[in-house]
């Protein structure tokens, strides 16, 4: 019997890593620029002055060389699923599938269709239908996401299905659950405003360099203001739906709220560190200290109340999670020992039900059958070999979640700068703030980026909460063919990534009064 | 009427159907592939990426669509074709990730690596895109070298439960001679659909009368290799499923399919007439130009039977050649009776999307396309 190294399943991992991260370059700014120039456009329809058109079709420019680096890269996505993780495929194709399906019927037609009005429409249909066109494709771009978030959620608190030992897989019986489970919901707003987010850091900075250049100044200032107005709406709602995110992880993945606070010894009444430089000899079972240094945010008791909504609330930590554990409300909570025990009954049960359903024994099938409804919620735990596995790579999780948190802040500072100082009419004399909304585009995109490294490397070893990790999803291919096109992939998405990002600058450097 | 069965065969017909949308809407790959012989000036060429670069998206959109349907209908499949035949399903994933940017980075100043760079791999994804997606089709009445053990997963150590036999992981199915005549088939046919949609289209006497002999070149291939592909595939062994879902190899097995489903086999039929009309009445008369519609409906109707013929009448639709009872159908694959209703409501709303691609479509088509429109236009590639 072959089995399967762990370099597969690091390099599968790394595949979509990469496919995913370069992905998330290009698909967030489409999300906010196409609010942006959605509003413009509309500001055009109203008022029939060109200069809102002709500030729509700047940034209608950018928006189209990177959408088609966001479908470039989504395609290879959606079949990786297929293609290095297989096992994954069927384990939950019948609930996983079903989002993707949809969002390829409803959310990307939209999106193909009406692009085309949007960019070559302008002198072939009327004002009225390209606008809706603009906006259908901004609605049609954020339904995309919606479906791969809702897919995306379920991956990290699976609900609404149950386990077929006939066909060994998981099914859906609850399609509402899954759409309008208040994790998909979060998870979606919180995702989409980082979008927006990026899109107005990306048009008040470019608006900055024009300003800066003293170029195209009216169109600058036009634009600006809506940046500014629309990134500080979209901060302000980011912080709200980044506390509902931060209280579900603290519900249903307390393992990743441990590395991202880096608590390796759980306590009752919190505090959140605001920063802190982690001692790499740390180890779940050593006493080292956690941290060489650490400052916490001057709010006590913060992280239970804010993980629990109770300011005395328990918060466990890598230790408690690897050793069990009790909650303020009485729970207890198995150690992972426990749980490996049950998720290897459950794994046996299945084995001895599908037997004895082989041999038509069907009164033993339902006593196996008991015994694996009994343990399925630890089912996955069977797989894994010792506690280590358990734990994500603290260091990174725990940097990526505190620099992008206090990268939120600093856009939010940025955008009441710019909008105070626009209303002011003085922000052409603000220099620093103008370089520093340039210099903020790039942070924009590393805060996105973090994100989603704190949602992916958190939750492992899981491909599916509890139920899957991933040594138990991969595909069973060679190492070396998953090496190979992880480069071949690398090569690709890097020159597309620099064509882009010329582009990008020689459009802006044209400016929109040259079409 | 709304059993488990129903809803099986009610997804594959939803996959036939976007099969055959998809292998209609490859006209837009069979244009990129004669980029460099079908123009001569760049004028020409220019034109040519304009008129295909205004439709691409439904192309890619359908093939997305496609592999989320099969995703999301018959898990089965994607997991084992997917991770089994990696590296045909990866070419063609690369074949087409490279189209996505090629047509709007093409024109754009500062793109790096030039014009002719990005139509370079226009034609690439026109070659290989067509080329490699029937290959892969046809191992749906050829076979593939895979085993399914349902059992696996309870093997803590190697829990996969799709295995590929062949190390050459898919790209060993170009050893066969049937799979290639599907290929190529594909291949010509997508030449032929966009001589046609450019005879429609464009407003250029010399790409007209070009494409007129183009059409000629490729439509007679095209016709040999279907043919060949379809007398090869009526008149050997097939993969038949009985009641209690073994699998076993019967004589005439996919023309036993077109026989006993009529309806199946009268619109396969009427499918490659109504194709083969809109070339021969092309190819005879010059100022017939709705050869494209006939064609293209043609195509739609003839690949969505052909795969019907796959996957009904207790066939298997992806076989296995080593291990016949590893072998895919659309009961064993499918997605729970639960998952196949809720997202047959979603499918409900198709036709809606079916009205405005109709109306977006027609409204950037009232009028032929020429060089003045492309110089006018802000956006053209």
């Amino acid at each position: 019997m072959e089995l399967l190294d762990v370099s597969l399943i690091n390099w599968s991992r790394g595949q979509f890593a990469l496919t995913a991260m370069y992905h998330w370059i290009f698909v967030p700014l489409t999300l906010g620029v196409g609010v942006v120039m959605a509003i413009m456009e509309t500001l055009y329809y109203k008022t029939g002055k060109e200069e809102w058109k002709k500030a729509t079709k700047f940034w209608m420019t950018l928006f189209g060389v990177n959408f088609a680096c966001g479908v470039a890269t989504g395609i290879i996505l959606e079949f990786q699923f297929g293609t290095n993780w297989s096992n994954y495929s069927w384990f939950v194709g019948d609930i996983f599938g079903a989002p993707l399906a949809i969002e390829g019927m409803l959310a990307f037609f939209l999106e193909a269709t009406f692009i085309s009005i949007m960019f070559f429409g302008w002198k072939k249909v009327s004002k009225g239908f390209h606008l809706a066109s603009t906006w259908l494709v901004m609605l049609g771009a954020t339904f995309s996401a919606l479906w791969i978030l809702v897919a995306n959620a379920w991956m990290q608190h699976p609900i609404g299905m149950e386990f077929n030992p006939d066909t060994a897989r998981n099914e859906m019986v609850s399609f509402w659950s899954i759409l309008l489970s208040p994790i998909a919901l979060n998870k979606f707003f919180h995702t989409v405003l980082s979008g927006w987010v990026l899109g107005a850091l990306f048009v008040v900075g470019v608006s900055s360099w024009f300003i800066l250049k003293k170029r195209e100044l009216d169109f600058a200032l036009r634009s600006i203001k809506i940046g500014a107005i629309f990134g500080f709406i979209s901060t302000i709602l980011i912080i709200a739906t980044g506390d509902g995110s931060a209280y579900h992880v603290a519900q249903k993945q307390p393992m990743k709220l441990a590395a991202m606070e880096g608590l390796y010894e759980g306590k009752a009444g919190a505090n959140i560190v605001a920063m802190g430089l982690l001692n790499p000899d740390k180890q779940y079972d050593n006493e080292e200290e956690t941290f060489i240094v650490k400052m916490d945010v001057p709010v006590p008791k913060l992280l239970s109340l804010l993980g629990y909504r109770d300011g005395d609330a328990f918060v466990p930590g890598i230790k408690d999670i690897i050793h069990g554990y009790t909650l303020s409300d009485g729970t207890e909570v198995s150690s992972f020992a426990e749980k490996q025990v049950s998720g290897k009954k459950a794994i046996q049960a299945l084995n001895d039900y599908r037997e004895a359903k082989a041999t038509g024994n069907d009164s033993l099938a339902v006593a196996h059958k008991a015994v694996l409804d009994e343990h399925f919620a630890n089912f996955g735990y069977g797989y894994l070999e010792k506690p280590a596995d358990l734990i994500p790579n603290v260091a990174l999780v725990f940097y990526s979640f505190h620099i992008m948190v206090a990268l939120g802040m600093l856009f939010l500072v940025i955008f009441m700068a710019v909008w105070f100082f626009h209303w002011k009419k003085k922000l052409e004399n603000v220099r620093w703030l103008l370089w520093g909304s340039l210099f903020s585009i790039p942070l924009g995109y590393l805060a996105t980026q973090l994100g989603w490294v704190v949602a992916e490397v958190g939750r492992q070893p899981w491909a599916i909460q509890d139920v899957l990790p991933v040594q138990a999803a991969v595909s069973s291919i060679s190492t070396g063919s998953v090496q190979l096109t992880f480069f071949l992939f690398l090569a690709l998405f890097t020159a597309l990534l620099i064509a882009e990002i010329r582009i990008m600058v020689k459009q802006i450097q044209k400016g929109p009064g040259n079409e | 009427m709304t059993t488990y069965a129903f809803f099986q065969h009610y997804w594959w017909f939803l996959i036939s159907l976007l099969g055959g949308l998809l292998t209609f809407l490859l006209f837009i790959q069979g244009g990129q592939s004669m980029l460099f012989s079908l123009s001569k000036t760049e004028d020409e060429k220019r034109l040519l990426v304009n008129v295909l670069g205004r439709k691409w998206e439904y192309t890619f959109t359908t093939l997305v669509t496609f592999g989320g349907a099969f995703f999301a209908s018959f898990p089965l499949f994607y997991s084992t074709s997917f991770g089994g035949a990696y590296w045909v399903w990866v070419i063609i994933l690369f074949a087409f990730t490279i189209q996505a940017f090629s047509y709007e980075f093409q024109s754009k100043p500062g793109n790096v690596y030039g014009k002719t760079t990005y139509r370079s791999l226009l034609f690439i994804n026109g070659l290989l895109g067509t080329f490699l997606l029937g290959v892969a089709v046809a191992t749906f009445f050829t076979g593939s070298d895979f085993t399914v053990g349902k059992d696996n997963i309870t093997n803590i150590a190697s829990p996969v439960i799709s295995r590929w036999g062949s190390g050459w992981h898919g790209l060993e199915a170009l050893l066969c001679p049937r799979n290639l005549f599907l290929g190529l088939a594909i291949f010509f046919l997508a030449r032929t659909q966009a001589t046609l949609f450019f005879i429609n289209r464009l407003k250029h006497e010399v790409l007209e009368n070009r494409s007129h002999k183009y059409l000629l070149y490729n439509a007679i291939p095209f016709v040999v290799f279907f043919l060949a592909f379809l007398i090869s595939i009526f008149l050997s062994e097939g993969f038949a499923v009985q009641d209690n879902g073994a699998v076993y190899m019967e004589k005439y097995k996919y023309l036993h399919n077109l026989i006993e489903m009529p309806v199946v086999g009268i619109l396969f039929l009427l499918g490659v007439l109504t194709v083969l009309y809109g070339i021969i009445a092309s190819i005879l008369k010059q100022s017939f130009k709705k050869g494209i519609w006939f064609s293209g409906v043609g195509t739609v109707v003839t690949v969505t039977m052909l795969l019907l013929i796959a996957g009904y009448n207790n066939t298997s639709f992806y076989p296995s050649s080593s291990d016949l009872q590893s072998s895919l159908t659309i009961f064993n694959a499918s997605s729970s009776e639960f998952t196949l209703k809720a997202m047959s409501w979603a499918s409900i709303l198709v036709p809606i999307v079916a009205g405005y691609i109709f109306i977006a479509w027609r409204a950037l088509e009232k009028k032929k396309t020429d060089m003045d429109d492309i110089n006018s236009d802000s956006h053209a590639y």
